[in-house]
């Protein structure tokens, strides 16, 4: 039984922890709060008292489980190699199945299952948006809540796209003569409803590298906002449908630009299904051709370099924590940025720290979620660059909201807009 | 029960999202780093901003009869911060602030909620250093830190916490404040308190302001590694480098089974047939740090070190400390349980405790690796268990009875850095003797006669 089925599953990591609390050099949140349950070490002890009987599962207790970004930075730094972010996830599913999913992320998940009601919501949305939120006077996206929901009025959230991703593009797109392989990409949410600009770059490089794109249109929410937090069953229907929807159009590879999404294909899915022998299998097959889009291009194709013209900007790289910690991917996307021609790579100080997002913890724990930004922030301000790239739209959004508020002139984007940008300058400079 | 109207006064005085009741925390500071402890859970926990809130702190505590338990970061190996009583928790996390750094005066003043890392990386920028380093510096605070007098591996040359203590500001259990010493290298006045306290494990005061003495950064350093086929050698090494009159930064030794387990877990290319290893680092003046590397050599091979190795770059240095940093880590990842001991002897007994120590392990068919500081003396035998094993356990605490009989016969302590907490309380009639506990137990009854100060630590009450 895998740690979506049972909390016992993780005991073996429970009892590596010597409570050393290693884990408070490093834990975003215990650097803000300073409280002893804001850091692995301490909701370990939770856990423990848990299932030795010492405490019951309590809205408190599971209020308390909701306290990590599951950036992994404790697991990288634990000294007997615990993995806190498997124990997390334990006991958050534990807490869905005893005490039920919180009811607001109950109806978005629901609804994330049956994705058709979730487009036309956000459909509906793209017009209404203005509602609710108010455009940032003089930027060309971007908006701030107009009233105060519980999430905080600071978040600048990215406007909705007009068109989806998925809408706007065919299911079938194929480069110049011959192919010289078929790649599936798979959108995830945020690249299909808002930043569509991403998910453009991902085509027009692999169009640009010769790479025929499937993008197959049954596909829908990766799943993992359910299953971080606890909601096991619609995290299974999202990776089922995702898994046939794949299967079904085929393809030699497939490509994410979003960690979460990553995650989801190479890790997540196999061990939501590993009580389900032949959905499992088909789960670890596809994560066996699952790629990050920098690590396709650099590992897998490797990309071309030729064609690639000047783009005249300092960037800083900000490592998504389910990319670099949890994919183990930090060089690819720095030897694409190193590749182009005027671009200078200035590092900051802390690039793997933790941007604060974690997805719907920014938006349980808004003041929390501003606090780790803020520090990022600053880092990045020290660096005097003029953009910021990064390799998840989550920490996109983030960073966005955090540039903004800091009045820094910074573009955020993902690594691989800035390539297609060069292929782009590389058609108009004479002679390359 | 706690009384509500305490809390209340609690919340009024120090706001309430400082003071915690609910027991999905309280559950969290049942604990610290120390192995097969009982966990015991606070009544309440509080998280003072000032000395002031600190004192208000102890008169309500004073008030309602309850004891006071101060923490840091809770890594310490003693049981030091576990609350054995109930009560109040009281964290110092939130008094974090380095107030002062005097690069004229070489001093810094500091809250002691700060932590030893940031303290180090700001003085660091004023070309000074902070020398003590426990293998805890990135988490555990400066007054954690100096309330257990943390050691670390600089000791040999820089000595340990006491040794950079020029004053500090306390609450007193009854409420009261005091400050004592002050930026004067020289300073003769009244009994010294400064050095009562630190050390004292927070069961005489709560220190709220810590003055400590800096020194210059050394310029450069250097790091070696000797290979040993048999211990004595490596112990007949170890005094050799100090009768050459050289003074290694650090000296540090590794047995067999720390070895292997190391070597497993790092594939690092240690010697696992070696005996013992010693890792050596000089610093100071390139000069110096050049002339001395060179001696140290000379000696390790004159000694019968079946191999020496130089560190040639930072790489190479890196390599070698991070060996020895993996010790701890990779012993502990064979069992669940690890039991890290400090006893501590005149370094020219090192041999004599490693063998005993060897022998113990045998006798009772336990685990125990050992490594640590030779260069001073303290060793850190660590014995692999799980606490789940109750004979084992058994065979464990035997093992640790003996382990401090022998250091003590051999001149050596109960402790040399960990401190005593609730883990060796019970050993100090052993190295005092009877009067001497009686002492202990006079100081802290003249300064907190209600134990309401980390009560069970250190000095147990008489029932």
């Amino acid at each position: 039984m895998g740690i979506y089925s049972t909390l016992t599953s993780i005991e073996g990591e429970l009892h590596k922890c010597m409570k050393c609390g290693n884990c408070q050099a490093v834990c975003p949140i215990y650097k803000e709060t300073r409280h002893e349950v804001g850091v692995a070490r301490g909701k370990i002890s939770l856990v423990e008292a848990l299932l030795s009987g010492e405490t019951e599962m309590t809205e408190g207790l599971s209020e308390r489980f909701s306290l990590c970004t599951t950036c992994m930075a404790c697991n990288a730094n634990c000294p007997c190699g615990v993995r806190f972010d498997q124990i997390i996830l334990a006991a958050r599913a534990e807490a869905v199945r005893q005490k039920g999913l919180h009811s607001g992320k109950a109806i978005a998940f629901g609804a994330l299952k049956r994705q058709g009601l979730f487009d036309l919501g956000l459909k509906v949305g793209s017009v209404f948006q203005g509602v609710a939120l108010k455009r940032i006077p003089g930027r060309k996206s971007g908006s701030r809540l107009r009233f105060e929901v519980g999430i905080g009025k600071t978040k600048v959230f990215p406007n909705l796209a007009k068109r989806t991703l998925r809408s706007e593009l065919p299911e079938i797109i194929r480069p110049a003569g011959t192919a010289k392989m078929r790649v599936a990409f798979f959108t995830g949410c945020m690249i299909n409803y808002f930043y569509t600009d991403m998910g453009k770059a991902v085509v027009e490089v692999l169009i640009e590298n010769s790479l025929e794109v499937v993008i197959p249109n049954g596909q829908g929410c990766c799943g993992i906002p359910a299953s971080v937090n606890g909601d096991v069953e619609s995290a299974r229907v999202m990776a089922k449908r995702n898994l046939r929807e794949f299967e079904n159009m085929g393809a030699e590879a497939l490509v994410v630009a979003c960690s979460s999404g990553g995650s989801a294909w190479k890790h997540v899915y196999a061990e939501l299904l590993s009580d389900e022998p032949k959905w499992r299998a088909l789960a670890e097959k596809w994560a066996e051709k699952s790629y990050d889009i920098a690590e396709f291009l650099v590992d897998r194709i490797p990309f071309k370099e030729e064609g690639l013209g000047r783009v005249e900007r300092k960037v800083t790289y900000h490592d998504p924590c389910h990319l670099n910690r949890g994919q183990g991917i930090y060089a690819e996307p720095r030897e694409i940025l190193i590749k182009i021609p005027g671009l200078e790579l200035i590092e900051m100080k802390e690039p793997g720290r933790c941007c604060g997002m974690a997805g719907s913890f920014s938006l349980i724990h808004p003041e929390l979620s501003d606090q780790i930004l803020e520090r990022k922030i600053q880092d990045i301000a020290q660096t005097h660059t003029d953009t910021v790239a990064t390799g998840c739209p989550a920490c996109r959004l983030q960073l966005e909201s955090g540039v903004e508020n800091a009045d820094l002139q910074e573009d955020v984007v993902h690594t691989v807009q800035i390539l297609a940008e060069s292929y782009r300058a590389g058609k108009l400079e004479p002679g390359v | 029960m706690l009384a509500e109207s305490m809390l209340r006064e609690l919340r009024e005085a120090l706001g309430s999202k400082n003071v915690l009741s609910e027991t999905e925390d309280l559950l969290t500071y049942a604990y610290d780093a120390t192995a097969a402890m009982r966990r015991k859970t606070p009544d309440v926990v509080v998280a003072p901003k000032s000395t002031e809130e600190v004192s208000q702190v102890l008169k309500i505590a004073q008030k309602y009869g309850l004891p006071v338990y101060p923490r840091g970061s809770g890594t310490n190996l003693s049981g030091g911060t576990i609350p054995l009583e109930g009560g109040i928790v009281l964290s110092l996390l939130n008094m974090n602030r380095i107030l002062e750094v005097d690069t004229e005066n070489l001093t810094a003043t500091v809250q002691p909620g700060v932590i030893i890392q940031d303290l180090n990386n700001e003085v660091a920028q004023h070309g000074l250093l902070y020398p003590p380093d426990p293998g805890t510096v990135t988490t555990a605070t400066m007054g954690g830190s100096v309330s257990e007098c943390s050691g670390g591996l600089r000791g040999l040359k820089y000595g340990v916490t006491k040794h950079y203590m020029m004053g500090m500001r306390l609450v007193l259990a009854d409420g009261e404040v005091i400050k004592w010493g002050g930026k004067t290298v020289k300073n003769v006045t009244g009994y010294d308190l400064t050095a009562l306290f630190t050390g004292a494990e927070g069961t005489l005061g709560i220190i709220t302001e810590i003055l400590v003495k800096l020194i210059p950064a050394p310029e450069a350093r250097k790091s070696l590694l000797g290979v040993f086929d048999d211990v004595d050698k490596a112990g007949r090494a170890i005094s050799a480098i100090i009768r050459n009159r050289i003074i290694p930064a650090t000296l540090e030794i590794m047995d067999n089974m720390t070895l292997r387990t190391v070597e497993n877990f790092t594939h690092a290319g240690l010697p696992i047939e070696a005996e013992a290893v010693l890792l050596i680092e000089v610093d100071g003046y390139k000069e110096v740090v050049e002339r001395e590397a060179a001696l140290v050599e000379d000696v390790l091979q004159q000694e019968g070190a079946v191999e020496v190795k130089v560190a040639k770059d930072e790489q190479e240095r890196e390599r070698i400390w991070f060996a020895r940093r993996s010790a701890l880590p990779a012993l502990a990842q064979k069992k669940p349980t690890t039991v890290l001991e400090d006893a501590t002897v005149p370094r020219s007994k090192i041999p004599e405790m490693l063998k005993a120590i060897r022998e113990i392990a045998h006798k009772h068919d336990l685990l125990i690796g050992t490594f640590g500081h030779a260069g001073d003396g303290n060793l850190h035998p660590t014995i692999l268990t799980d606490e789940r094993d109750k004979e084992e356990m058994a065979r464990v605490e035997k093992a640790v009875d003996e382990i401090f009989q022998v250091a003590i016969s051999l001149g050596g302590t109960l402790s040399g850095e960990h401190g005593i907490g609730i883990a060796k309380a019970k050993y100090l009639p052993l190295e005092f003797g009877e009067a001497g506990v009686r002492t202990l137990r006079r100081i802290k009854e003249a300064l907190d006669p209600q134990y309401r100060l980390n009560p069970g630590k250190i000095v147990i009450r008489k029932e």
